[in-house]
């Protein structure tokens, strides 16, 4: 049952979470984010620098017409192949279509994870990747077993994360039979994966494992499924096949057109207002120390979106904090009053324009992407710079002129001082947000946080202080539910020695709950902090705002959390007075173990600022962190 | 505005349920769209006939590009090119009939291919425009079948270059585009008064 003991000493495989204060914005090039006062690393995962005639990536050990398959079976084939190509973590679930892959997985070459639900499985592989840089492997089975992954594959592809599902498939000769536990699994995934296969034939399969890695992990990243029939997993290689990658209409986009980042450049340095405004891309190719450093070099006030937060350091008073819907004042008022709008790896998604008719009026766009298609397709961009965002940005880091800008920054600097993210502190119950502000403080923002969907995923972006990438894990494009928790399982068994942090709404949480059981197999010392406030938060807001407060179905009872915890072996704490606020976060953080804490909080709190549908950025409601701001101000925003 | 689209794709299955589901999950409305295999048994080539205005027509292109198994894409935006349509058309056919319609297919250089003793099926190649004119024309007979392909497409001269997927160079290009100049077919007989009145306007 929950307990309030004092927090037990933090075991020798607990992470030591510090309070520290980072304000350096302002990294060189080539080193990493300087954060090693904390024991949050991020590792730059190897990018393929060479690349055949055909632009495909150089793969570690050489392809070609070989005999080294001869006498393996399908499956074998794969957990060599894995192997690798790196692989050194898988999550699943078996099934009858899967054993024989299962079989090899036996000898415990890989760490696989039993998940207690596929769905999880690809979430923890989504949160693996994001943690890690490196592709999510998932296992699954046939029918129901593949279906269960298509709501991760949806998140990975919306958010462009790289991941590999092998999902079991009935025998070749049974498709299209309405076999036992068949499903058109490639038909069904196809619109959310980036490629997808059905091998038909053992001998394709080392050609197909190769391209997959290729094309989840290259370009804009995003999820493939391979899809292996029974007989194909059993079925022997007897003579040499060939398995270079075949893939004639894939094109990686690697250095931007130098013309174009020349242009881009150019209108920067022109331009007296700009703003950087930096997606998940940039997380994606690791081209962090380069926004950073072009903002430093140009005075350049920088907004991330959801995905692109860690990218640049919030410490930095160039920081504007995350913008969009529920974004900050200040980036969006900038973003509105900006003469340039340099956007990095991000895609002008409805959540961060607003109207778009009425997005960024004065501004000359600058959109550096790595996938054509994103350029235009929402706004009209007028430098257009296709490529990887590290080697784009790298290069317009030559041309960038310093320049102090300091009109433009003091106006920047005033928005943030009046309309500061703020909430009033008056009721019984905590707030969500000195929930979020009180885990911000125990851990300096130095953990890798996942979140579900809703208020307290907008309150996290809000209330943590982000400084280092890939530390804030959550499904932005798809926005799904459920996702915080398999997906801080993934985070942990990639980074076992960082401090992983779910925070969590109630009604989230308890959608892939189930996960409890795969912490508790594996004792990955994963935190929930779940935000109570007994509704769907986000839905209630919507239907106090738009439905006249006819709360329709939103309106959640639930279990004792912490209880429900210990059931599974993991400890559970409650949290339902203010004043213990602190302590039970510190006693969440210091314990060695998973640690669940059910934290009661008020149900009444909207997340402001908040730009309802079709309202332009600058007529966000403010809310109540337009009541810091003295009148004047409120006018200039209003006028922005 | 209607736009031809090439695309030379992978010949292997579900390539086509790709292309036709990203039309349809995005929007775009397809008018026709034909698949046949090329010289290289590897690669199918797929035209598309899009109803689209500048904006959508370069989504369409980017979106069909990022298809993996798409290898190429063209359009004919800014090239002169020959488009054809293949019709099978099976009409009623009495015996006091038939001359004039024989009589009318000659006209379009159509060619009888089945007489039956009260129906007759003639096959027409062209560009829409005059299989719809001849459809109209022969519509009184009465129709009895009618198929017809689509269209397919392939841009003059000796580039094949033309409006390729190179993303930079259309990125570049300036916005006010060149109007389209559809060529008179070369060495081929202008349309009859009379099928240019059969001609539906615009």
């Amino acid at each position: 049952m929950s307990t309030s003991t004092s927090p037990i000493g933090a075991g020798a495989n607990a992470p030591a979470a510090k309070t520290t204060s980072n304000s350096n914005a302002t990294n060189a090039i080539g080193a990493p984010p300087s954060h090693r006062t904390s024991s949050i690393v991020v590792e730059n995962i190897a990018k393929a620098t060479e690349f055949t005639a055909n632009g495909l990536p150089v793969l570690g050990r050489p392809t070609g017409k070989t005999d080294r398959y001869n006498g393996m079976t399908g499956a074998q084939i794969l957990l060599q192949m894995l192997l690798e190509h790196g692989v050194t973590d898988a999550f699943g679930y078996p099934g009858g279509a899967i054993l024989p892959t299962f079989d090899q997985l036996y000898e415990k070459q890989l760490n696989f994870i039993l998940v207690r639900h596929e769905q999880g499985a690809g979430h923890m592989a989504d949160g693996y990747a994001r943690a890690t840089g490196k592709p999510g492997i998932v296992i699954v089975t046939s029918g129901p077993g593949a279906t269960n992954t298509v709501t991760p594959l949806a998140t990975a592809y919306m958010d462009s994360i790289p991941m590999i599902v092998f999902s079991g498939q009935v025998r070749s000769y049974l498709i299209g039979n309405d076999a036992f536990q068949e499903a058109d699994v490639t038909g069904i995934t196809r619109p959310v994966t980036k490629r997808n296969y059905l091998v038909k034939n053992v001998r394709d399969l080392p050609r197909i494992i190769n391209e997959a890695f290729i094309i989840a992990t290259t370009g804009r990243p995003g999820p493939v499924l391979v899809d292996l029939p029974v007989d194909v997993t059993t079925g022997k290689i007897e003579d040499a096949v060939d398995d270079t990658p075949y893939l004639p209409g894939y094109k990686i986009y690697k250095a931007g057109h130098s013309k174009m980042v020349k242009a881009a450049a150019d209108l920067i340095n022109a331009s007296e207002r700009p703003v950087l405004y930096v997606g998940g891309g940039v997380i994606l190719s690791q081209a962090w120390p380069h926004v950073r450093e072009i903002a430093r070099k140009g005075n350049i006030p920088t907004t991330t979106t959801l995905l692109g937060l860690g990218a640049f350091d919030e410490n930095s008073p160039l920081s504007l904090h995350m913008l969009g819907m529920h974004g900050s004042a200040y980036a969006n008022y900038a973003v509105q009053e900006s003469d340039c709008l340099i956007a990095v790896g991000a895609r002008f998604d409805d959540r961060v324009t607003g109207n778009l008719k009425l997005f960024a009026p004065k501004a000359k766009i600058v959109h550096v992407d790595i996938d054509p298609s994103s350029i235009s397709k929402n706004v009209k961009v007028d430098v257009p710079v296709v490529g990887d965002a590290c080697l784009c940005l790298e290069e317009m880091l030559g041309y960038i002129e310093p320049r102090p800008r300091s009109s433009w920054l003091s106006q920047v600097a005033r928005w943030k001082a009046s309309f500061p993210f703020a909430y009033k502190d008056d009721t019984e119950l905590s707030k969500p947000q000195a929930i979020i502000e009180a885990i911000n403080k125990v851990t300096g923002g130095k953990a890798v946080f996942t979140t579900g969907v809703g208020q307290h995923q907008m309150w996290a972006a809000q209330f943590v202080r982000w400084s280092v990438p890939r530390s804030m894990i959550t499904s932005g494009g798809l926005g799904t539910m459920g996702f915080g928790l398999p997906a801080a399982i993934g985070a942990q068994v990639g980074r076992p020695n960082d401090l992983v942090i779910d925070i969590d709404g109630d009604a989230s949480y308890i959608m892939t709950a189930m996960e409890l059981a795969t912490m508790s197999q594996y004792n990955l010392p994963v935190k929930v902090a779940i935000l109570n406030n007994r509704f769907q938060g986000m839905v209630r807001q919507w239907q106090q705002l738009f439905y006249k407060g006819r709360f329709s179905h939103s309106e959640m009872v639930n279990p004792d959390f912490a209880a429900m915890a210990e059931s599974f072996g993991i400890r559970g704490l409650r949290c339902h007075r203010k004043q213990d606020l602190i302590q039970c976060v510190e006693e969440m953080v210091n314990h060695p173990g998973p640690c669940v804490v059910d934290f009661l909080c008020e149900t009444d709190e909207n997340v402001y600022p908040m730009v309802a549908s079709g309202k332009g950025l600058h007529e966000m409601e403010l809310g109540i962190v337009g009541c810091a701001a003295p009148n004047s101000d409120r006018e200039m925003g209003t006028l922005a | 505005m209607r736009h031809i689209l090439t695309a030379t794709v992978m010949n292997e299955p579900g390539v086509l349920a790709h292309v036709a589901n990203m039309f349809s999950a995005r929007g775009f409305n397809i008018d026709s769209l034909v698949v046949g295999r090329t010289e290289d048994p590897n690669f199918s080539r797929m035209t598309i006939v899009v109803n689209a205005d500048e904006r959508t027509l370069d989504q369409v292109r980017k979106q069909l590009a990022k298809i993996v198994t798409v290898v190429k894409v063209r359009d004919y935006k800014e090239t002169p090119y020959v488009s054809r349509d293949l019709m099978l058309i099976k009409l009623s056919a009495a015996a006091n009939s038939r001359s004039e319609i024989i009589e009318l297919a000659a006209l379009f250089r159509g060619r009888v291919v089945d007489v039956g003793m009260s129906s007759l099926m003639v096959e027409l190649s062209g560009e829409e425009e005059k299989l719809d004119a001849f459809v109209e024309l022969v519509r009184p007979y009465g129709i009895r079948e009618l198929a017809r392909t689509g269209v397919i497409a392939m841009s003059r001269g000796g580039s094949s270059n033309a409006g390729t997927d190179d993303e930079i160079r259309i990125e570049q290009r300036p916005a006010t585009a060149r109007p389209v100049v559809r060529q008179p077919l070369s060495g081929k007989r202008q349309p009859s008064q009379q099928e240019l009145e059969a001609t539906p306007p615009g």
